[in-house]
């Protein structure tokens, strides 16, 4: 264990330098909740820029939820996501044999860990956000007291765009909104079109 | 250890900055317990951060020089590096941008500063101007996204000849041969580096103490005409008294000192415009109480080439 905390410590602080990465929170982090992290996609290092804008102590219980086709191909992949991030690893093809994707993250809920979650599905290659998959919805109703905190990553994809093998060193930032909650009577549609909005409203104007 | 005379000249001149920044700390911290209500403390505090930054900043700028001349173009490359970065962070590129923008950060920011240091003055002064400006369109274009194309290539183009050609000219003094200053081009960088970064403290502390009519409230709310005027007069009168730093006797000194203040003043107003434009107040978080890299550099980057051309005419051979 104490291995992979060195190798998740020197990734992260690779990262920052990297990316300049530099969190804003409207809303302080709190040490002791449970949340659930949801962000835009635009690029493979997201998750890991997230992980690592957050304080450590929040690091050792927050799990991101990954694609299951990426992250198990190559034995090093497969040991940086399962042993080094403890991602919660999801297919995404559905298919009779495999696992439901909620189920998984419920599991890494119901043990009481946070989660990061990409609510797009998948990266965004466009200029505007994506209607988000219903899984969020359905988290938020198996666990109404965990609250969903938007997190807007500005920059991140212009370091590296889709099919570039040389990241441009650009400043990143990570603006954190105040967290939300599904609220009482609130439809499916209602849960994705607020909590969307609430991450729309965090981009800076470009 | 036997210091030479030109370095012996440098010790002493970082002995008078480091002198003043004693004095401006002792000053802020009997500012510190005079300031009672929360806006001036909040003022004496962003003052005391600001200083403490001058300490770092003169501390390494004195470090790089003890080191010499190639330490001195390493420290500007990373300058610039760091400039560009802040520049491109805050402004709209897209995906097509990737290839120009890999050209900018790797290849004609090293190769500029590595022409400096080969002492290639022909080709430093035409790399950007001349072969960036003709290729990083190129390279936007076989990214084939035409939107906003010729908006996007000017603002890469324009941050290159910001952060990195006109930066570059203060290493860039390194290679004037100046008839009877042999191995003393140091100074050429310390004044200019003293005077216009000066001007921007005189001017700050100006318009704290008298400043009230505003230049320009949509641009650059705290620069007031009081203050720009006694700014530049200081530290036109501060240039003039560092004359026998450089090869120009007391009235070239104060009139290069009074052109690049002005200049010095008009690289931050301008870049100011960029920076309200985009609807933030600094270019970045890099330096403690001066917002980012940019934020300090931006009236130097202005100067620089004016006065190198200024000092190549007149005074090199």
């Amino acid at each position: 264990m104490a291995f992979e905390a060195l190798a998740a410590a020197s990734l992260c602080g690779f990262t920052q330098l990297l990316t300049g990465a530099r969190p804003i929170w409207r809303q302080p982090p709190m040490l002791n909740e449970q949340r659930v992290y949801f962000a835009n996609h635009r690029s493979h290092g997201d998750f890991l820029t997230l992980w690592a804008s957050l304080p450590a102590p929040l690091r050792k219980t927050t799990r991101p939820v990954a694609g299951a086709d990426y992250w198990l191909t190559s034995r090093l992949r497969r040991y940086i996501g399962e042993q080094v991030f403890r991602s919660v690893l999801i297919p995404r093809s559905l298919g009779r044999h495999q696992p439901n994707p909620i189920d998984l993250m419920s599991t890494a809920l119901a043990a009481g860990d946070s989660l990061i979650i990409f609510p797009e599905g998948t990266r965004n290659l466009g200029d505007e956000l994506m209607p988000f998959k219903s899984g969020i919805y359905h988290l938020a109703q198996a666990f109404p007291q965990v609250g969903f905190v938007p997190v807007w990553i500005e920059n991140l994809g212009r370091v590296m765009p889709k099919g570039a093998f040389i990241p441009v060193p650009l400043l990143c930032t990570l603006i954190f909104g105040e967290a939300l909650q599904l609220q009482a009577a609130e439809s499916k549609q209602e849960f994705l079109t607020r909590t969307r909005q609430a991450l729309i409203d965090l981009a800076p104007v470009n | 250890m036997n210091l030479s005379p030109a370095s012996i000249t440098l010790l002493q001149l970082f002995a008078g900055v480091f002198a003043v920044l004693i004095a401006a700390s002792l000053i802020g911290q009997v500012l510190k317990r005079r300031a009672h209500s929360e806006a001036s403390r909040a003022l004496v505090d962003n003052l005391n951060a600001r200083t403490n930054a001058w300490w770092v900043m003169v501390g390494l700028l004195g470090l790089v020089m003890a080191l010499g001349e190639s330490a001195l173009i390493v420290l500007f490359a990373f300058i610039s590096f760091q400039a560009l970065r802040e520049f491109v962070s805050l402004t709209h590129t897209r995906r097509g941008d990737h290839r120009a923008l890999l050209w900018s950060f790797f290849f004609f920011l090293p190769v500029q500063y590595w022409l400096i240091a080969s002492q290639w003055v022909g080709l430093f002064m035409i790399l950007i101007p001349v072969y960036g400006f003709l290729l990083l369109p190129i390279s936007a274009a076989i990214g084939s996204d035409t939107t906003r194309f010729l908006e996007r290539a000017a603002k890469v183009q324009w941050g290159l000849m910001i952060c990195v050609y006109c930066l570059s000219h203060i290493p860039a003094l390194l290679m004037l041969d100046i008839a009877d200053f042999a191995g003393r081009q140091l100074h050429l960088v310390a004044f200019l580096i003293l005077v216009v970064q000066s001007s921007d403290v005189f001017q700050y502390v100006w318009g704290k103490l008298l400043g009230k009519r505003k230049i320009s409230p949509n641009i650059s709310p705290s620069k007031t005409l009081e203050g720009l005027i006694g700014g530049i007069l200081t530290s036109t009168a501060l240039g003039a008294s560092l004359f026998w730093l450089t090869p120009f006797n007391l009235w070239q000194a104060a009139l290069i000192a009074l052109i690049i203040n002005v200049l010095g003043f008009f690289g931050g107003f301008v870049l100011s415009a960029i920076k309200r434009d985009r609807g933030v107040k600094d270019w970045g978080w890099m330096i403690e109480g001066h917002g980012g890299m940019l934020d300090r550099v931006d009236s130097l980057s202005f100067a620089a080439p004016v006065f190198f051309h200024i000092v190549r005419y007149w005074w090199a051979t």
